[in-house]
């Protein structure tokens, strides 16, 4: 029989648990007391015989007492102990701790495996951004471009004493060019870095999601002049652009459709985009952006083009977008992507305790901005309102594969990193 | 004869400097900033030394590298490869296609001028 080394602890344990005295014991099971405890300091080997009385005598199971699993165990407190400050010290009474208190001894190895795993999760999804975040991507790319560019450049106008005038101007003006380009690649990796090293909620890490958190802070209502004086602040000068857009689709929104008319609309029909865009003369989708990007609708919206991007993401209570990668391909928006010009209407259930359900309309438009041998444009909008209750079936969607828990969703296309 | 390079580079900032240093060492140098269009100007050129960026508009560098060496023609011929990210998994993909040398921005024109001299070979 294979012994552990720390057999005796294990009967020391056991026998001072039962509250049983060494020479009780030791006249039970026909051995002095003397040599029973250098047994139960595992400074002796016990004969098989001997162990099978002192295991039945103490009702232990043989398995308890054989080696294998504790001497993972105490390697795993050993690595362990060498690693945690304070402790190292203490690496050699690894097997004490095996033996003595083999639940404890468990429990730390159980923590430092879940926290392994959490390490790796954050690991991996660093890694995710690292290599797919094409913000990230695209800074980097530029800075060296220009760092390329300047460093050659430089070089050659320090190095090349007989350089001819117009070349000179001309790598005067290069380095001048680069260098601003430089400085702005640097100032937007800044501010990425910065802005990604904060809380998860303050988070903006690339130009849409801090448009996002202006328009927010608007709340959506982007055409006034609080608006245009905040995004004049944003850190980004791709930031910037990008509200600027949206601040112009605002206005051009709403000289399509002014307040007037689409109070008129709404009283006669309520918020149905299609309706209202009927009455209105307006394109669908200008209907939906009216609805929702405005202070206190209480809508969420959702946009995206014809590869399923999301771009333009009014998040909801209950309901947060991805911010990273593709979202749920049940959301009705991609029903609607796939039919174009087709009116979805669905009830959609988000999973977690609170199963936020949404009543979700939706649907797409078409373009053909070159023309009839140019390509199809599609976007694909969805108008979010709360739906408080109700019996009717809804959808069961998530946010994106990576943090949702549905466990048996036929969509799914990887692993939740919640359910590990 | 002087050696012929063609470098295809999109940055006109970063061509310029390396076409300058290059041409000063007594090299002839054509530049090319459309991917798309580096395989015809290989094809017309015929250099000693092809200089290829490997981000692109048009075509990447690794996807020309493919089809040059698809070519018997120009199986032999020597291609450095500017990367402005040094990531590994690229140079691996280039190295499997055959590449001669490396070089990752930003260089310095020291390096650039060895390199290229030392791919030359005893031309130039």
């Amino acid at each position: 029989m294979s012994l552990s080394a720390l057999t005796g602890s294990r009967l020391r344990e056991r026998r001072l648990a039962l509250g049983m005295r060494q020479a009780e014991l030791a006249a039970e099971v026909g051995v002095s007391a003397s040599y029973l405890n250098l047994i139960e300091h595992n400074r002796r080997r016990i004969a098989d015989d001997l162990l099978l009385r002192l295991a039945d005598r103490l009702a232990m199971p043989l398995a308890a007492l054989q080696d294998g699993h504790d001497a993972v165990m105490i390697d795993a407190l050993r690595a362990a102990a060498s690693e945690v400050h304070g402790v190292a010290e203490e690496v050699d009474r690894a097997e004490d701790l095996a033996g003595r208190f083999p639940g404890w001894a468990a429990a730390v190895v159980e923590l430092l495996h879940a926290r392994a795993r959490a390490l790796g999760q954050v690991v991996e999804a660093l890694n995710d951004r690292m290599a797919h975040d094409p913000h990230l991507s695209a800074s980097l790319h530029e800075i060296l471009n220009a760092a390329a560019s300047v460093r050659s450049t430089a070089a050659i106008l320090a190095d090349t004493d007989d350089i001819d005038p117009a070349w000179r101007k001309r790598f005067h003006q290069n380095l001048h060019v680069d260098s601003e380009r430089m400085a702005k690649g640097a100032e937007a990796l800044v501010a990425y870095l910065d802005s990604s090293s904060q809380g998860v909620e303050q988070t903006t890490a690339t130009p849409q999601e801090e448009v996002e958190a202006w328009a927010s802070s608007c709340d959506w209502g982007l055409s006034g002049p609080e608006a245009s004086v905040k995004a004049a602040q944003l850190a980004s000068g791709d930031g910037r652009a990008m509200a600027g857009r949206m601040q112009a689709l605002a206005k051009a929104d709403a000289l399509a459709l002014s307040e007037p008319a689409l109070q008129s609309a709404l009283q006669a029909h309520g918020p149905d985009p299609l309706a209202i865009a009927a009455q209105t003369g307006v394109p669908v989708l200008v209907a939906f952006r009216r609805l929702a990007l405005r202070p206190a609708s209480g809508f969420g919206l959702l946009h995206c083009d014809g590869s399923g991007t999301l771009t333009l993401r009014k998040p909801i209570l209950g309901f947060s977008p991805p911010r990273f990668g593709a979202a749920c391909p049940l959301w009705p928006l991609f029903t609607a992507l796939s039919r174009p010009e087709t009116p979805v209407e669905a009830v959609i259930v988000l999973p977690g305790a609170q199963a936020a359900r949404f009543r979700t309309l939706a649907f797409c438009q078409t373009q053909y901005p070159a023309g009839f041998r140019g390509p199809q444009l599609r976007e694909a909008a969805m108008l979010l309102v709360p739906e408080a209750g109700g019996s009717e079936h809804a959808i069961e969607v998530g946010p994106t594969c990576r943090i949702c828990p549905r466990p048996q969703c036929p969509a799914r296309r990887e692993a939740s990193i919640l359910t590990v | 004869m002087a050696g012929r390079v063609l470098l295809v580079e999109d940055e006109p900032n970063i061509a310029a400097a390396i076409r300058f240093i290059l041409t000063r060492e007594g090299w002839e140098v054509a530049v090319e900033a459309d991917g798309a269009a580096a395989m015809a100007r290989v094809r017309d050129l015929g250099p000693d030394l092809l200089i290829l960026d490997l981000m692109l508009p048009g075509m990447s560098g690794l996807e020309i590298l493919t089809a040059l060496r698809a070519d018997p023609s120009y199986a032999e011929l020597k291609v450095m490869m500017l990367t402005a990210k040094g990531q590994p998994r690229d140079r691996e993909a280039a190295e499997r296609v055959g590449v001669q040398a490396f070089m990752s921005k930003p260089f310095s024109n020291d390096e650039m001028r060895a390199m290229v001299r030392g791919l030359m070979g005893g031309r130039g």
